[in-house]
């Protein structure tokens, strides 16, 4: 460690073992979530899910992992070839980037910057653009639908959540993720701004093109939405990053509305985790229990519902800060 | 307005619901049976191949091959053999063979039987290669059922000793016959003497009353 710091300088250590650490991470995560949503999908449905591979299936998605692998990359004819290659990648990097801020206790953060909670979420909507890039290139017109849907979608729900960011950010008076946690130390944002932690989880939702907003990928209509032409390891890397993309918004909320690493007995870090797949749970509990919206319900309840009520959130929580 | 906002709350309550729903459900206990490590415990009423019940007190099969089964059986897919052993009050079944293939499960054969030998067994799981994996032994299956409980095994006679108890049946009913037939020639005999003598002498056997010593032996 001491050697490392001497050869690339504190701060370029400090980036190098953490991005060893998020590669990790990143990985470790996604395998135990997809195992985790399969086995929450399976106990809310009576069944006891992946019981085979490991104990209680814990290594079920070790083996889909390699057996991902060892799928052959496809590349029909027709698509956009260099466009086609590039969006599993540009998907996958900005969720990558998005761990540089991210605060897991008062020391494990890689760069506490001032413009945290920007950053993160200037690089979350990239995602975005990888979504148009696959589904364009694939020359399918599902793929396109899906593009489509995905694009509309992320706008119109990208809104609201930078709206109920806003609020938060008014109170503590810094992007700084750090600072934002520092300013819970004596009760959650989560009670002060219920009304915008429900936002805030629903525009989550649907910015990971989860379900029930789940509509770029909706199987029953498109096939596998814009994703329908990749294969192997590409599929396996916007997989990895829905996954990931999830961990990243829970974080978010985690540090917005939960108090981040605050929490007692606990070390930080253990308690941020908690709080964080706590969340998850809470999107997988969504999930199995709502059925599909259609496509012009997503639209309205975005910007019918969510716009208005965040923008009446922001607008009560500025009078409250100027009159207090 | 005020509708706006009262469709917000009762949406957002049905989506608590929901959630409500959904998570009981995550926590009451899972339904899966793990086919080949687990089974299911079959209800009492459940119709398998009808199979002989082992009597408590005899740790046995009751069945006395009357062949009632075999006669009532619509599909006519029972075959019942049995013999007499020696020194035994009935009969005693020895090969009882049921071909499952074609058998209904209309519970005839169980129905009908006078000593309640046969049961429905809870047996599910039932397939096989061939047609005569399915002609069921029920005294092979009696003595696998025997050794599972860890009861005495009921052996299956040989044709041996099967031909040899059929030989001393013989033997004995030739002897019976032949006992009854001796009894019939003597009580015809008696008869004969009686009717003679009373033929020859009616006023002697009327006045002596006692028969004579030809009809005790």
């Amino acid at each position: 460690m001491e050697l490392l710091a001497q050869f690339l300088g504190s701060a370029g250590a400090r980036m190098l073992v953490g991005l060893i650490a998020v590669i990790a991470l990143v990985s470790v995560n996604a395998l135990f979530l997809i195992w985790m949503e399969r086995k929450v999908a399976a106990h809310m449905q009576l069944r006891p899910g992946p019981m085979e591979v490991g104990p209680h299936g814990a290594i079920q998605t070790v083996a889909d992992a390699l057996k991902l692998m060892g799928k052959e990359l496809i590349t029909p004819d027709e698509v956009d070839k260099p466009i086609f290659w590039l969006a599993p990648i540009v998907v996958f990097l900005p969720v990558l980037l998005s761990f540089l801020v991210v605060p897991f206790s008062q020391s494990w953060i890689i760069r506490d910057m001032n413009v945290g909670i920007i950053l993160i979420l200037a690089f979350s909507t990239l995602a975005v653009l990888a979504i148009l890039m696959a589904g364009w290139a694939s020359n399918n017109k599902y793929a396109v639908f899906g593009a489509i849907r995905s694009v509309a979608q992320n706008i119109a729900y990208e809104i609201p959540l930078l709206i109920t960011v806003m609020s938060i950010i008014l109170m503590v008076g810094s992007f700084k993720l750090s600072d934002i946690v520092a300013a819970q130390s004596q009760y959650w944002y989560v009670l002060l701004q219920p009304l915008a932690f429900i936002i805030y989880i629903t525009c989550a939702t649907a910015e990971t093109n989860r379900a029930p907003f789940d509509l770029p990928e909706a199987e029953s209509e498109l096939v596998a939405g814009f994703h329908t032409e990749y294969s192997g390891m590409r599929f396996a890397l916007f997989f990895l990053a829905e996954y990931t993309n999830m961990f990243i918004v829970s974080a978010i909320a985690t540090v917005l509305f939960l108090g981040g690493w605050h929490g007692p007995f606990l070390p930080g870090v253990i308690w941020f985790l908690l709080k964080v797949y706590a969340l998850i749970f809470l999107m997988m509990w969504f999930r199995w229990t709502f059925p599909r919206v259609r496509f012009d319900q997503l639209i309205t309840f975005a910007w019918k519902i969510l716009i208005p009520l965040a923008f009446a959130n922001l607008l009560i929580t500025a009078l409250v800060l100027k009159l207090r | 307005m005020i509708n706006y906002f009262k469709e917000i709350a009762v949406g957002f309550y049905s989506l608590l619901a929901g959630m409500a729903v959904t998570i009981r459900y995550f926590v009451k206990p899972i339904v899966t049976v793990q086919y080949p490590r687990q089974q299911l415990t079959m209800s009492p009423r459940y119709r398998g191949y009808p199979q002989f019940i082992i009597d408590p007190e005899t740790n046995t099969h009751r069945c006395i091959a009357c062949e009632m089964c075999a006669r009532i059986c619509p599909s006519q897919l029972i075959q019942v053999e049995g013999t007499k052993f020696p020194g035994e009050k009935q009969k005693r079944a020895t090969k009882y063979l049921h071909e499952h293939y074609y058998c209904s499960l209309c519970g005839l054969c169980t129905e009908v039987c006078p000593t309640e030998a046969l049961e429905y067994s809870k047996e599910y799981r039932l397939a096989g290669f061939h047609r005569e994996d399915f002609v069921i032994d029920h005294l092979a299956l009696l003595q696998k059922r025997q050794q599972a409980a860890a009861l005495p095994v009921t052996p299956i006679p040989t044709e041996a000793e099967i031909a040899a108890a059929a030989a001393a049946e013989a033997a004995a009913k030739e002897a019976r016959e032949k006992e009854a037939a001796a009894k019939a020639k003597a009580a015809k005999t008696a008869e004969a003497t009686k009717e003679g003598k009373s033929k020859e002498a009616p006023e002697e056997a009327k006045s002596k009353e006692t028969p004579p010593e030809e009809v005790k032996e």
